[in-house]
């Protein structure tokens, strides 16, 4: 008797998982839970739990229930494709993905890979954040969309705006070893020479991602140099320990950043004292003026205790409804198609459109700098008193580069 | 050229001394007790998170007395009811033991704080620049770290070499039966000897957390290096694990400071070849490879001189 209760009682919320599998709809979140990246994608984590409990209170996609799934990859590509396996074989179609380029480039293959050999089990991979323009170039796929600017979108724009500051002479690049940070390198290189050949790069450095604990070494050299200006794409540890190396040491530069508003950044930032003088560049900002958005940061605060980071989240799980609807369907064939040139209204205000040639959504690009608040200006970070402040504010249209992608349509 | 040579040697004393700290705890265990303490790091984490914690509470200097007591009496606790337990199985169930304590603390630690870097500032009092060297500053705490280190040094030498409790501890690993028939409690030494070292642990984490960063992968990122300090070092011997500290900070130090590649000493490959493997190690700079430096000296100063710089033993 006792065998019997103790086997219902093991069985039975397995058949009740399977009843209700039918009805949610899974997204498999994988991201780093732990090791060096794991602050940002913790926040990440929030953030879509977040978005998925907003959805669900509006009665899910189409009447699905949308389910987070948190898978832990350690920042690692490998271990991404045991846990995308893992997500696969418990039934999920969607997953979503952001930090590391070489984790997406893996996922991306591994997805298309997988719905060529499993027709009628296909797999959307949604991906926010990892920037490599070769997601969307040579390495593109068609079960692959991307709702955060490209690197070269974003150096694009950052060195249109770097070019008319006539202040900037000496440059020194910054980056974490991997395609990323390669990719931030050489753009950098290759836009500036363009736009404004007289400026000098007298420093071009690669570390390794999310193992250097102290950058004093490497802030001894930026300040040998002699460089004004810096620019890097680090984001995580790598960039707060950046920083705080720089605030010890006293270096006074001007940083041009990709990430500065993560996990620990604008701590960071602030320990430094540098005023107005540390920029990133992104699709979205807490003070960005647009009502809507800043009433969605005061709710995103107040619940989830973290900034907003990721605007783009809030665009591609929208859009992600936007698209089920038009095609009336949860399967992800339909739901890729019904993506293609969506034509979207971002959350910081502005027509966005997914471009159907690549998968890579365009959207306004903002420059804002970190700094002390003026009345309007609502939102600080990390509780320095400190926040971002509208620099300058790029419409869709500059903020596009073209692509070389040939999509291999099924 | 002489402005990064005077800084990066700045910095690279001061990251010796930081390992160093972290080491010395780790080699006193070894060398007294035969135990390799793979929760040594943890140990180190867990006095940042307590530094942290402490310091919110009744201040930074409170805390660092207090920090390295309380996770002292944890370590206490788990050569009592841990490791003597298991110390009858041999050297290896110690150190699963203690490979499965330092992902028991990494969990708790991240339960109980989270994941992302913690706010731990640099106390008020020593929150100024030192002085300034070639327009760089050098921060009041890092100095502060610096002396910590020197007097724990000296301090450990003295105890060890020179005062009756370290001769009793240094018979007890050899002669630890006949230590006892002499009337001295032999585990209860293995105890404090585990608890002094754990507490040195914590008081690296407690001054290295404002500096560093206070996260909980702070152990993962350490870790591994230490055992680089301990074996290049010699294993056991404390002046060893000195020097081979201070090797290691200044070579990382110098090693990221330097730009040369083999590129740059020989000439471009010929670009016909088109860009292979072998391209990308030509032109690849030490800055780059820094990082894996000490690992390198790990592997030539096993093959060279196995008992390490200043070890006396081959084990």
């Amino acid at each position: 008797m006792r065998k019997l209760t103790l086997a219902i009682a093991v069985i039975a919320p397995m058949l009740g998982h399977a009843a209700s599998a039918e009805d949610t709809l899974k997204i498999g979140y994988i991201d780093p839970l732990s090791g060096g990246g794991a602050s940002v994608g913790e926040g990440g984590l929030k953030t879509f739990q977040y978005l998925a409990d907003e959805l669900n209170a509006k009665g899910g996609i189409l009447g699905h229930k949308i389910e987070i799934i948190p898978l832990d990859n350690k920042t690692n590509p490998q271990e991404s494709l045991v846990q995308a396996q893992k997500a696969i074989d418990a039934g999920v179609h969607y997953i979503t993905q952001g930090n590391g380029s070489s984790v997406g480039a893996a996922l991306s293959d591994f997805v298309t890979k997988n719905n060529s050999r499993n027709p009628g089990k296909e797999v959307l991979y949604f991906n926010y954040a990892a920037v490599d323009p070769s997601l969307t170039n040579e390495k593109c796929s068609y079960w692959h969309f991307r709702w955060d600017a490209s690197s070269d979108i974003k150096m694009e724009a950052l060195t249109n705006y770097m070019k008319d500051t006539a202040s900037i002479k000496k440059v020194y690049l910054i980056n974490q070893d991997y395609s990323f940070g390669q990719s931030v390198r050489t753009d950098a290189r290759k836009m500036l020479g363009a736009k404004r050949p007289d400026i000098q790069i007298v420093g071009d450095e690669l570390h390794p991602l999310l193992k250097v604990t102290d950058f004093s070494p490497y802030i001894a050299k930026i300040k040998a140099s002699g460089a004004d200006s810096v620019v890097t794409g680090n984001w995580g540890q790598d960039f707060a320990l950046l920083l705080k190396a720089a605030a010890d040491a006293g270096l006074k530069v001007n940083w041009y950043t990709y990430y500065a508003g993560g996990a620990g950044g604008p701590t960071a930032v602030k320990q430094t004292g540098l005023d107005g003088q540390v920029f990133q560049i992104t699709e979205g900002f807490a003070n960005s003026g647009n009502k809507a958005a800043m009433d969605y940061e005061k709710a995103f605060r107040a619940k989830v205790n973290l900034s907003l980071w990721y605007p783009r989240a809030v665009n591609e799980m929208r859009m992600f409804k936007a698209a089920a609807e038009k095609a009336n369907s949860i399967d992800p064939v339909k739901v890729a198609a019904a993506l293609e040139d969506l034509k979207f209204e971002v959350l910081d205000g502005g027509q966005g459109i997914m471009r159907k040639d690549d998968h890579q959504f365009l959207q306004p690009i903002y420059i804002s700098s970190f700094g002390k608040l003026t009345e309007s200006e609502p939102f600080d970070e990390e509780s320095t008193g400190w926040g971002w402040h509208l620099v300058s504010k790029i419409d869709t249209p500059q903020a596009m580069v073209s692509t070389t992608c040939k999509m291999a349509r099924p | 050229m002489l402005e990064l040579i005077v800084i990066s040697t700045l910095n690279g004393v001061l990251f010796g001394m930081l390992l160093f700290l972290l080491s010395s705890g780790l080699t006193v265990i070894f060398s007294m007790m035969g135990v390799l303490n793979f929760a040594h790091a943890s140990f180190y984490m867990l006095g940042a998170f307590f530094g942290f914690q402490l310091t919110k509470w009744i201040g930074f200097w409170p805390a660092l007395v207090l920090a390295p007591l309380l996770v002292g009496a944890i370590g206490m606790a788990v050569e009592r009811y841990g490791l003597r337990n298991t110390h009858k199985h041999g050297h290896v169930a110690e150190l699963l033991l203690t490979f499965g304590l330092a992902f028991a603390i990494e969990e708790i630690v991240s339960m109980i704080w989270g994941k992302s870097p913690l706010d731990y500032r640099v106390p008020a009092l020593l929150d100024f620049p030192a002085f300034t060297i070639f327009s760089t500053n050098y921060p009041a705490y890092k100095l502060f770290m610096l002396a910590v280190s020197v007097i724990i040094f000296v301090a450990l030498l003295i105890v060890l070499k020179r005062t009756r409790v370290g001769l009793i501890v240094q018979a007890a690993l050899t002669h630890p039966h006949m230590v006892g028939h002499l009337g001295h409690n032999v585990g209860r030494v293995f105890m404090a000897v585990f608890g002094v070292g754990s507490a040195l642990a914590a008081l690296a984490g407690v001054i290295a957390g404002p500096a560093l960063v206070t996260q909980s992968d702070m152990a993962a990122a350490l870790g591994p290096i230490l055992f680089v300090v301990i074996v290049f070092g010699g294993l056991g011997s404390l002046p060893g694990a000195f020097i081979a500290s201070l090797v290691i900070g200044l070579v990382q130090t110098f090693a990221v400071a330097l730009d040369g590649s083999l590129a740059s000493a020989f000439g471009p490959l010929d670009p016909a070849a088109g860009p292979s493997v072998l391209t990308d190690i030509w032109n690849v700079t030490i800055a780059q490879v820094a990082p894996i430096v000490p690992y390198m000296l790990l592997v030539i100063i096993l093959i060279v001189r196995p008992m390490g710089l200043m070890g006396t033993r081959e084990s």
